[in-house]
């Protein structure tokens, strides 16, 4: 019971406040409720003091519990991912494993083994797991570049529309709109991709002249498109905040001295929000990097390293939720996997992190 | 700026320069952003379409009603509804609360102090941690730790590999006995048939051995999948409760303290109900994003199929005993459902419609929740 007021209330007489005690002069007078009690004498009853110190306690509680919930998602995923290490003999078992290399032999006609040389492999459940996350990491990277790299574009179209073009009440229906996209179930975007989109995107693929690069009907571009589906909403709707955030006063000036609409936008108003932009961009890259279901569904699932987007890949999340059913509980394989969500949660946690100081100094050069 | 605003300069700006027509690259421009716009629309209603023309077609009382048969390819998808339903149900009882007093805490008694910035910066990161990752903590915190913890305590399950070794040990001469009496009894029975004689000693080891303790907890459960959930959502709700607190002006607070309320009947009789639609559209948000999370449950209880919902035997309420739906049971869900037909049943194609129709469902459910908190935060905008 020792909070300050919120506001003064106006009209409390002069004479009035002088008998408050005001330790130095311009001192803010005590109006909290305990005060405003004990000098109107009105003594607060036990059981109405207890039940307030009750219920403070309850909500109290209430209030560490949720950080409880929170924080002990991050302990625990690294105290699981941890015990991985310990189960390898060397953390470079993640990076890269030995393999027999083979080699074509023309005087047996096949393939024999001339030793051994590090692989780049992810096959946890074979008889000597490999255990290199390269492929994975390198899946989800692909995915993630890929569909920033549309949604991006796309993005900042549908924020510049929303902001800059559009009429308050076309606004407010575009809008509405976009939240309802994002609303929809990834699942629904992943079978929508899968069993209507992944085929005729092949055809289409293969009568432009790509059928030799064109490696797998569900590939990394395949879950590219289907995650820019729920990222572009996002990224459009954050674009557009930043972008009303800009004050009028510089378009209105920016106008004033004769500069269309178009100047106005591309050479005033994006460079005051870019930093507003870049930190939604940030944000959904981050977003791309953590789907789950969409990639599971529609980039193929094959955890290999390839430079061709037409290829199938395996995401990290991928490989945690195809993976992580099947695996047994405690063995080396569950533990990396965890160790693979512990990454994860590193990478948003550091990609928040940096969208949080550059939206932070957006905020204090629009402040300017 | 208002459009009149800018209309007026852009009037103006046509006269002073002599210029009437706008540059190509800036017409160019624009059509690009509005085209793109359009574009993403369009994907919108052609998702929308699809699904609908697709899985219109479905929906009959025997698909919303009915259990799946004939190796999923016939019958409807009501276990999963109601799955779903249960699962969404049980995780805002134990999101609600947990969210509402959290945020009414950072904002009436910790005001800015120590307590609300940590809530706060918890709450920014778990906002974009993946899914999948919450999968992995409800799999390792909920089912394999206070699950398994659960059941050892209370039904002596075993934990560790240890645990079942000693078990197995201290079982082991029980059960050898047991084995000799069967012999010997089966010989005094005249029991000569070497596969009726193996049934008969099986069947009377199980019988003189106590049994071995069963998993209860420590399994793969809709009460877990709720919790895991429920963490997912807590942020969301916590936002959302924080804007809808700080929303109430602080006038209305003074005037209830200075009528000598306590800090207790200010919140639950003045800030509170003026904070409650707020409250409720992030409630509905929540829910319509819980309902939509397939990764945070994939290892925790979902499952392919179940005849109808997991109910416990029939609970006294006194007048009427009824069976309960029991949480501590594995459940079917829509979410799971879609996935695994169109990506692990044997025939994907042939399923197609129970597919698009378990979609339509799917969609239509978390359409509406979407919707009724758009209208709810819009009229609730316009009011205050």
């Amino acid at each position: 019971m020792s909070q300050e007021p919120e506001s003064k209330p106006p009209g409390e007489p002069a004479a009035k406040r002088d008998e408050l005690p005001s330790g130095r002069e311009g001192h803010t007078p005590d109006f909290s409720p305990a005060e405003v009690q004990r000098r109107l004498r009105h003594p607060v009853s036990f059981f109405r003091r207890t039940r307030e110190h009750l219920i403070e306690g309850g909500v109290f509680l209430c209030g560490v519990a949720s950080i409880l919930a929170i924080s002990l998602i991050f302990i625990f995923l690294f105290r699981e991912g941890l015990q991985a290490l310990r189960m390898v003999d060397t953390p470079l078992d993640f990076v890269y494993s030995m393999g027999v290399q083979l080699e074509y032999d023309a005087g047996i006609d096949d393939v024999v083994a001339v030793g051994e040389a590090p692989q780049l492999a992810w096959q946890p459940v074979s008889e000597e797991p490999k255990l290199s996350m390269i492929p994975l990491m390198w899946g989800s990277l692909g995915v993630a570049l890929l569909a920033s790299l549309l949604s991006t574009l796309a993005g900042i179209g549908v924020g510049i529309f929303l902001s800059e073009l559009a009429s308050p009440r076309l606004r407010g229906v575009v809008k509405p709109m976009l939240e309802l996209l994002v609303g929809i179930p990834t699942v629904v975007i992943g079978f929508v991709m899968l069993a209507i989109v992944a085929q005729p995107l092949r055809q289409v693929a293969e009568a432009i002249g790509l059928s030799g690069v064109y490696g797998s009907t569900y590939n990394m571009f395949v879950g590219a498109v289907g995650v820019s589906i729920v990222i572009i909403p996002v990224i459009g709707s954050l674009v557009d905040d930043a972008l009303r955030a800009v004050p009028d006063d510089l378009r209105a000036a920016s106008l004033g001295v004769g500069a269309t609409r178009w100047q106005t936008t591309w050479r005033v108003v994006l460079p005051t929000g870019v930093s507003g932009v870049f930190g939604a961009v940030i944000l959904g890259f981050g977003r791309a990097l953590g789907e789950t279901m969409i990639v599971l569904m529609c980039a193929g699932n094959a955890a290999q390293i390839t430079g061709n987007p037409f290829d199938s890949v395996r995401t990290m999340t991928a490989a945690i939720a195809s993976e992580m059913g099947a695996a047994q509980v405690g063995g080396v394989h569950a533990q990396t996997l965890f160790l693979v969500g512990a990454i994860l949660i590193t990478i948003t946690f550091l990609l928040n992190l940096t969208m949080e100081l550059v939206v932070n100094r957006f905020r204090r050069k629009i402040r300017l | 700026m208002t459009d009149e605003a800018r209309q007026s300069i852009e009037t103006a700006r046509r006269k002073v320069t002599g210029k009437t027509k706008a540059p190509l690259w800036a017409v160019l421009f624009e059509s690009l952003v509005r085209g793109i716009t359009g574009a993403v629309i369009l994907v919108l209603f052609f998702l929308m379409g699809t699904i609908l023309v697709r899985g219109g077609g479905q929906i009959t009382p025997e698909f919303l009603l009915q259990a799946p048969r004939d190796g999923m390819t016939a019958g409807g998808i009501f276990p999963a509804i109601m799955g779903t339903f249960f699962v969404v149900l049980f995780m805002i009882v134990m999101a609600l609360p947990l969210g509402v007093f959290g945020a009414v805490y950072m904002v009436e008694y910790s005001k800015g102090g120590i307590m609300s910035r940590i809530i706060r910066a918890a709450v920014n990161n778990l906002a974009g941690v993946p899914s999948i990752v919450f999968g992995l903590f409800g799999l390792g915190f909920f089912v394999l730790f206070v699950g398994r913890n659960l059941d050892h305590h209370i039904y002596g399950v075993p934990r560790t590999a240890e645990e079942v070794q000693a078990v197995q040990a201290e079982m082991a001469p029980l059960q050898a006995e047991a084995r000799e009496e069967a012999i010997n009894l089966a010989d005094e029975r005249g029991i000569t048939d070497p596969a009726e004689l193996d049934a008969f000693v099986e069947a009377y080891v199980e019988e003189q051995t106590p049994p071995v303790p069963r998993t209860v907890f420590g399994q793969g459960a809709m009460f877990w999948a709720a919790a895991t959930l429920a963490i997912l959502v807590l942020p969301f709700i916590i936002v959302a409760t924080e804007e809808a607190l700080r929303a109430v002006p602080p006038s209305t607070r003074e005037a209830a303290y200075g009528l000598g309320a306590t800090r207790w009947q200010v919140i639950s009789t003045v800030v509170l109900p003026q904070a409650k639609p707020g409250i409720l559209t992030g409630a509905i948000l929540a829910v319509a994003r819980g309902a939509g999370e397939l990764a945070p449950i994939l290892f925790v209880g979902v499952t392919f199929f179940t005849p109808g919902l997991p109910l416990t035997e029939p609970v006294n309420f006194g007048l009427f005993s009824v069976p309960v739906v029991n949480p501590f049971e594995e459940f079917m869900h829509l979410n799971y459902h879609i996935y695994t037909m169109a990506t692990q049943h044997h025939d994907p194609i042939g399923t197609r419609g129970i597919q698009f129709g378990t979609t339509l469902v799917l969609v239509a459910l978390t359409f509406v929740m979407n919707l009724m908190a758009i209208v709810l935060r819009r009229r609730y905008s316009k009011k205050s």
